[in-house]
């Protein structure tokens, strides 16, 4: 999804692109997600505020392409069962107001008004106007289509050729060399490998995550609510399995629920611990999913960085190199940004956020640290 | 310590073969099975309240039938084998030291969990039966061919008056055969192989006069009852505003494409088609046994790459229901040795190896023959919906291919929602590969069937041994 993004808006900025992928459109980890373009779940810094960017982003191309990659405003509404658990977000949506979000407080009374099904007894919440949700994979496809960019798909990047100063020269693949003055790495997950053939380290790894897909239902779900934990475990650092229920409707109708995360590496065995939390937490969330039937489960790979920031810009380490990678689980709803800010930094100009907290060589590099 | 229990999902010839062999060496068996009887597809029987006085005349090898059925009471009553009918499996999960999980619903209704632990796991799953989509496969009156056989089978009744019995493989001619005795009119056998050619000259064959014998049994009822047979033949559409009223058949030429001046109408309320059978390897799957193609990997003990997990019959690789009996009854031996901590003695069933390695010779050889049309998937026209559960017209896929970078079945199936409905895909894969043109691979269905999230949320819950 942010090769595709860079893409899009490389192109629009007038230059000529090339998409690489060893799979096919949204082989990795954008077909294995949900498609979240979320505010409601970063605290104030520099992630909301790409996220903001981002999210304006999204807006345009959904007059564009809305339909075709099923863009939805649908909201996002975390509830807290505690009057503690109440209290701290309300302190972060404080925060998140401040950086320009739009941040409801709900009240006990009024959350059955936005969600009739939701269970009792809940403390309250924040509603959050301005979450939506794209098809991941048809907005991928469909933001390459609108490019114009070549897709050259199943085709393994194998070098990084580098003149004698160091400067990349394009790829090498399987299938053939590219020549192009500018490499984008957007490998997501495998970012840190791509990152490698052009002799630069690049600390992404893999965070797994299943998501429960239901049988299709009509609209029983009307935002993507989720308990308040969720915001404490996505900025979390433990590798153990966390689960906090996440629920949404979708236009096609079934219901997912995500969210674990747990870091196995490149595990793809079925976790029954995993299935068996998201299940409770969700039904837990809304009683009536007891007798709903669960019709498949997929899992992905977040690509973790140990600050939980992505890598966007060039790499000051290898000329003509860029990273787009390493968004962890927010990488549709962040790629518009990246992308724009890829193609303005590509372009000569001025990106319209400092690109100074995504740094790809923020980080020690492994051999020098020792 | 009690002693090991092996759990064998599908009450089939497989499953049953292993049961009855592990039950004998002193292994206590729990034989999960989704159905009311043993039996499986192959030895379908009639509701009781049915009251069939000859359920026989509807079944080859029934004696056969009659010693397993035996076996498994007798062991049924000395309380070897404990007989779990009507649990639908949707997950085996692996637990390390504890063995292996067994997660099955309940009944018609399915919302009710039960779970088996077990020592060992033999997966018995059998097969199910692909159909390839062409226009009109979706009219009422469009059945499978094993689904006519079936509502034969169990419940003595006639699919309709005049079918057409189309496709290709080694099950339309019981199907064509057994519909005409029981009194329905075929009014054609429509194979688009020629297995004529494959009798004349196949070695693999003349090592098998049973075959031959069973062969010349059902084309004797088609001749008797003057069914056409159209070898070499295809259904490129089939017609009817409510329901079905006609086939439209025409010859194929060598490449196997539709010779459009051989189209012919033929008249009939039922078309039984079908393009062959695949392995079931849902449980296998999510277990993480290794895979080949469509086919679970066994090795000669009939052992899955996953400790503690066999594999027979059908869902190691279509071969019916004699390799079934054999690949179980080795699987039964070798996990009973193994659980006891032996090493087993090939030996000991070095008859059914020899009859194993027989049918699997002719399997092979009957694929070769057997195989749908080569461009069968150009009949099918863009309207045609080849995903019924989601509504996916061929021109969608199509699209998905030519306009959006698919190149696989998992993103025609992201871009398109083939195959995300309730059959997630096993109706439908083999169908929207085609017509995508990509490999028709295993897909990941991680549930074997629909669970619900009250149920997976207290799975491990409810054990049992």
């Amino acid at each position: 999804m942010v090769g595709a993004a860079c893409a899009l808006y490389a192109a629009r900025a007038g230059l000529d692109v090339i998409v690489v992928d060893r799979g096919p459109v949204a082989g990795g980890t954008t077909g294995a997600g949900e498609g979240n373009l979320l505010v409601s779940d970063k605290e104030p810094g520099p992630e909301l505020d790409l996220a903001l960017l981002s999210g304006r982003l999204w807006t345009e191309l959904a007059e564009e392409l809305g339909e075709l990659i099923e863009y939805e405003r649908k909201g996002g509404l975390v509830v807290a069962s505690t009057p503690d658990g109440l209290d701290a977000l309300e302190k972060l949506a404080t925060g998140q107001r401040t950086a320009g979000v739009d941040a409801m407080r709900v009240a006990a009374e009024q959350l059955h008004d936005l969600e009739p099904h939701l269970a009792p007894g809940l403390a309250g919440g924040v509603l959050y106007p301005e979450d939506a949700q794209v098809m991941p994979t048809l907005a991928a496809a469909h933001l390459v289509r609108a490019s114009g960019a070549r897709l050259l798909t199943g085709a393994t990047v194998t070098e990084v050729p580098r003149d004698r100063a160091g400067t990349v020269r394009g790829v090498r693949t399987d299938r053939g060399d590219i020549d192009a003055p500018y490499v984008v790495n957007a490998a997501g997950t495998w970012g840190r490998e791509l990152a490698a053939l052009a002799g630069a380290s690049l600390p992404v790894l893999p965070r797994r995550g299943f998501v429960l897909v239901t049988e299709p239902l009509p609209r029983l779900v009307r935002h993507k609510v989720y308990a308040a934990d969720y915001v404490a475990d996505v900025a979390s650092d433990s590798a153990a399995l966390q689960t906090s229920p996440v629920v949404e409707g979708t236009a096609a109708g079934p219901v997912l629920v995500g969210a674990s995360r747990e870091r196995v590496g490149f595990d793809r065995s079925l976790s029954l611990p995993a299935l068996r939390a998201l299940a409770a937490g969700a039904t837990r969330l809304f009683p009536f999913l007891e007798r709903v039937r669960a019709m498949r489960t997929y899992l992905g790979f977040r690509p973790y960085m140990p600050d939980h920031l992505p890598a966007i810009g060039p790499d000051l380490r290898v000329p003509g190199l860029f990273h787009a990678c390493g968004h962890e689980g927010a990488g549709i709803g962040l790629s518009t940004g990246t992308g724009q800010l890829i193609a303005q930094v590509l372009t000569g100009g001025t990106p319209e956020l400092a690109l100074a907290p995504f740094r790809p060589d923020r980080f020690p590099d492994p051999e020098e640290a020792v | 310590m009690s002693e090991p229990t092996l759990a064998v999902i599908g009450a089939g010839p497989a499953g049953l073969a292993a049961a009855l062999a592990a039950a004998a060496r002193g292994i206590h068996v729990v034989l999960v099975d989704s159905v009311p009887a043993a039996g499986g597809q192959f030895y379908r029987q009639p509701a009781t309240g049915l009251g069939a006085r000859r359920p026989q005349a509807l079944h080859h090898q029934w004696h056969t039938w009659e010693r397993l059925r035996d076996g498994l009471d007798g062991h049924v009553r000395a309380g070897r084998v404990r007989h779990l009918t009507d649990h639908h499996v949707w997950l085996v999960e692996r637990r390390g030291a504890a063995g292996f999980s067994v997660h099955a619903l309940l009944g018609a209704e399915q919302e009710e969990p039960a779970e088996v632990r077990a020592d060992a796991v033999l997966l018995a799953t059998g097969g199910y039966e692909k159909v390839l989509p062409f226009p009109g496969w979706t009219l009422p009156g469009v059945v499978t061919a094993g689904g006519a056989q079936a509502m034969l089978k169990g419940g003595l009744v006639l699919p309709g008056r005049t079918v057409v019995v189309a496709g290709t493989g080694p099950l339309l001619l019981p199907v064509a055969a057994g519909l005409a005795t029981a009194g329905a009119t075929v009014a054609a056998l429509v194979d688009s192989a020629d297995p004529t050619g494959f009798v004349r000259r196949s070695r693999a064959l003349a090592a098998q006069p049973g075959k031959v014998a069973e062969g010349a049994l059902y084309a004797g009822q088609l001749a008797r009852h003057r069914v056409r047979t159209l070898l070499h033949h295809t259904v490129v559409e089939a017609h009817g505003t409510e329901r079905l009223e006609a086939v439209t058949v025409a010859a194929l030429d060598r490449d196997g494409r539709v010779r459009p001046d051989t189209r012919r109408r033929l008249d009939c309320d039922t078309l039984a088609v079908g393009h062959g059978m695949l392995p079931h390897t849902d449980l296998a799957d999510a277990l993480g046994c290794r895979i080949d193609g469509t086919d679970v990997y066994a090795d000669d003990e009939q052992r899955t790459d996953v400790p503690g997990v066999w594999a027979a019959g059908e869902t190691t690789g279509i071969g019916g229901s004699a390799l079934a009996l054999a690949e179980g009854h080795i699987a039964g031996r070798s996990i009973a040795a193994r659980l006891a901590g032996r090493e087993p003695d090939p030996r000991g069933w070095a008859a059914a190896a020899r009859t194993r390695k027989r049918l699997r010779a002719f399997f092979a050889a009957v694929d070769s023959v057997y195989a749908p049309p080569a461009h069968w998937a150009e009949q099918v026209t863009d309207e045609t919906v080849v995903c019924r559960c989601e509504e996916v017209s061929a021109g969608a896929v199509r699209e998905a291919v030519r306009e959006l970078g698919a190149g696989d079945l998992r993103t025609v199936k992201l871009l398109t929602r083939a195959g995300m409905g309730w059959c997630q895909g096993r109706m439908c894969g083999p169908g929207v590969a085609g017509v995508a043109g990509c490999a028709e691979t295993a897909v990941r269905r991680p549930f074997a069937r629909p669970v619900p999230l009250g149920v997976l949320a207290r799975a491990g819950e409810n054990e049992s041994r």
